[in-house]
């Protein structure tokens, strides 16, 4: 894509599509369900699902090698101007769907705000909730082993 | 961002369509096949070459065009082929307006003669049954085609072109929803 953008909205963009593919296609319809609707979008690509290779290095400096190979499924599509895209893990269609449509949605100026209020704030919040939960309960189980030393 | 369409509907089946009606048409020079998929590619694409390029065009193939920006972007978005500025790099060309010569495409060598360039040129109209008389492999006697808007000199170019066997450049007509394919073996003069 060539795109005369500055990278703050690239950021920006890559934050809300990251919190967009780790909803789930309930949680996006839900949300969107409180949107009045939006108008109907073209589709350029439909839903497909295909293999990505996850390359990895080990110690930030090492050489690449493949890690192995994940399920995606694409999707593109167009509503007014602007044309949204998605990359989700897994296979759900319905959910790449979704995450194209609300990023079509989210760089139109006009819907931006509302979507960003009512889907993507919600979402980020409740996953960030849910990353904090996790770190908790593993760090309960955490071991200090130079306070073991300290305690014999 | 350019205004971007939609490419096959169903990207499998059209695809599959589109390629039967080129092998069709490489099979038997200068019959003219329909391209039955529907699409609508940007201007100044007719819907044959847009098929056409959307079957055959890839990763792996540099493309060259003529066709403007919103072309290019729309291939690039459903096809992903290189694009170059360097006509004898490219796999495939696409000539829209002025044709390009046919010797400034890559025409393979004796030892890979399969790595010719194919060109795909859209003219205004083809009709059978009248004009250029082709002769050669996959025709029983000949076949009549009139090319309108042909570029000028073409015959004799592509007289240069077949002497070059089996090095040389294939072209695919289209025009609308049409195709005519004259592979490097077949042998054209003025009707």
């Amino acid at each position: 894509m060539t795109q005369s953008e500055t990278p703050s909205p690239h950021a920006a963009r890559q934050k809300w599509m990251a919190v967009l593919a780790r909803a789930s296609a309930e949680d996006l319809a839900a949300r969107l369900a409180t949107l009045p609707p939006l108008p109907a979008p073209e589709t350029l690509r439909a839903p497909e699902t295909g293999l990505v290779m996850v390359r990895g290095r080990a110690g930030g400096d090492g050489d690449a090698f493949n890690l192995g190979e994940m399920t995606v499924t694409r999707c593109a599509l167009r509503l007014g101007a602007h044309v949204g895209h998605a990359y989700v893990a897994g296979r759900d269609h319905a959910k790449a769907r979704l995450a194209a449509l609300l990023d079509a949605a989210l760089q139109d100026s006009a819907l931006h705000a509302t979507c960003m209020q009512a889907v993507v704030e919600p979402l980020a919040a409740a996953q960030q909730a849910a990353r904090a939960t996790e770190a908790r309960k593993a760090a309960a189980t955490r071991v200090d082993f130079f306070t073991m030393a300290t305690m014999r | 961002m350019i205004h971007l369409s939609p490419g096959f509907a169903d990207p499998v089946l059209d695809a599959q369509a589109s390629f039967r009606a080129i092998l069709e048409a490489m099979s038997r020079p200068g019959r003219i096949q329909r391209m039955e998929a529907r699409i609508t590619p940007p201007a100044p694409l007719c819907s044959a070459a847009g098929a056409a390029l959307l079957s055959l065009a890839d990763a792996d193939t540099p493309l060259w065009l003529d066709a403007g920006d919103a072309v290019a972007e729309w291939l690039r978005f459903h096809c992903g082929p290189p694009i170059t500025s360097e006509i004898s790099a490219a796999r495939f060309a696409l000539a829209c307006g002025v044709a390009p010569s046919l010797e400034a495409l890559d025409v393979g060598t004796d030892e890979d003669p399969q790595l010719g360039a194919t060109l795909i040129l859209q003219v205004a109209g083809l009709v059978a049954g009248d004009g250029w008389r082709l002769t050669g492999p996959g025709i029983q006697h000949e076949h009549r085609l009139r090319v309108l808007g042909a570029p000028a000199g073409f015959v004799a170019a592509w007289a240069h072109n077949q002497a070059l066997f089996p090095r040389g450049v294939d072209v695919l007509l289209c025009a609308g929803d049409s195709i005519a394919a004259l592979p490097r073996s077949v042998t054209i003069t003025e009707g």
